[in-house]
C-alpha cells in the first residue's frame, strides 16, 4: 500500500473559504478517525472503509456543523452512527482472522497488528459495543465523560457506568486467561510469564499453535 | 492488621496495577493507529470531493 505523510492535499486557503477550512479540519483529524474506527471494528480494512464513509458524510453535512465547536466530537458522532447503521460488528463476527491475514500478500501492517494484538486487544472483543466505545473514547481517546456522552448520545452517568463495567470485565477476562502479560511486574516467575507471552504473541509460535491461539481468543 | 485485611489490600493493589496496565495498553493501541501515515486513499478521497464540487458548480443549470 502506498502511503503519504499527513499533509494538506491543497495549499491552505484563507478564512473567507469556510469549505477549505472545514476540509483542513477533516484532514487533520483523519488519523483519529482511523484509530476510533479500528477500535470499533477490529479489522483494519473495514475500519478504513468506515472512516472514509465518515469523511464523505461529514462533507455532505458540513452545513450542519457549527464552526468553533468540537469538530472531533462531531466527526466521531458521525462515525459511530455509521458504524451502528452499517452493523459492522467485525469484532464479534471474527475476533481475528489469522488465516486471512497470512493470505494477503504484503499485508505488513495487518500482520504487525496481528503480532501486536495483545491480550487486552483480544479481550476488547468480548465487551458489548456500548462498553467498548465508552472505554475507548474515555480511556484512549482522551475525551471527557461529557464529550463521550455527547458522542454516544446518552447520559454522562451512563458513560461512567459503562466505562467502569468495561474495565471490570476486561480485568476478569484477563485474570481468567493465564498470567496477565501487561502486568508482568506482579508475576513471581518471570520465565513462566515470558514463555506465556511468546506462546501467545510471537508470529511463529502463533502459526505453530494456531488452533490453541484461536481457542484462547474466542474464550 | 489481620491477614484478611492484608489480603484485601493486596487484592486492591493488584486490581489497580492491572487497571493501569489495561489503560496503558488501550492508549498504546489507539496511538499506534494515530501515528500511522494516512493512506493515499484518504487524501485522494478528499481531493475527489473537491473536484466533484467544482465540476457540479461549473455545470450550467438545466432549464
Amino acid at each position: 500500500m502506498t502511503v503519504t505523510q499527513p499533509g494538506p492535499a491543497k495549499p491552505p486557503r484563507t478564512k473567507n473559504d469556510p469549505d477549505g477550512e472545514f476540509k483542513a479540519g477533516l484532514l487533520e483529524l483523519i488519523p483519529f478517525l482511523r484509530a476510533f474506527a479500528r477500535s470499533l471494528c477490529g479489522n483494519p480494512d473495514i475500519a478504513d472503509d468506515l472512516a472514509q464513509e465518515t469523511l464523505v458524510k461529514a462533507w455532505q453535512s458540513r452545513s450542519t456543523f457549527a464552526p468553533g465547536t468540537n469538530l472531533k466530537a462531531w466527526l466521531f458522532t458521525i462515525l459511530r452512527n455509521q458504524f451502528y447503521s452499517d452493523r459492522r460488528r467485525a469484532w464479534r463476527q471474527a475476533p481475528w482472522d489469522q488465516d486471512a491475514a497470512e493470505r494477503i500478500p504484503g499485508a505488513s501492517e495487518e500482520q504487525a497488528w496481528a503480532a501486536e494484538l495483545s491480550d487486552t486487544a483480544r479481550a476488547l472483543s468480548s465487551l458489548s459495543d456500548e462498553q467498548r466505545e465508552a472505554l475507548i473514547l474515555v480511556g484512549a481517546g482522551g475525551f471527557s465523560y461529557e464529550a463521550a456522552a455527547q458522542i454516544c448520545n446518552c447520559a454522562v452517568g451512563t458513560v461512567k457506568s459503562r466505562v467502569a463495567r468495561a474495565r471490570k470485565t476486561l480485568i476478569s477476562i484477563l485474570e481468567g486467561s493465564e498470567p496477565l502479560a501487561a502486568a508482568g511486574n506482579d508475576t513471581t516467575d518471570p520465565t513462566v510469564d515470558i514463555m506465556a507471552q511468546l506462546d501467545r504473541l510471537a508470529p511463529g509460535a502463533a502459526t505453530a499453535s494456531k488452533g490453541k491461539l484461536k481457542k484462547s481468543a474466542s474464550e | 492488621m489481620s491477614n484478611e485485611q492484608k489480603g484485601d489490600r493486596e487484592k486492591n493493589r493488584v486490581i489497580r496495577v492491572r487497571q493501569r496496565a489495561i489503560g496503558r495498553e488501550l492508549r498504546r493501541m489507539y496511538d499506534n493507529v494515530v501515528k500511522e501515515p494516512v493512506p493515499d486513499d484518504f487524501l485522494n478521497l478528499l481531493q475527489k470531493i473537491d473536484d466533484h464540487e467544482e465540476t457540479t458548480a461549473d455545470e450550467p443549470e438545466e432549464r
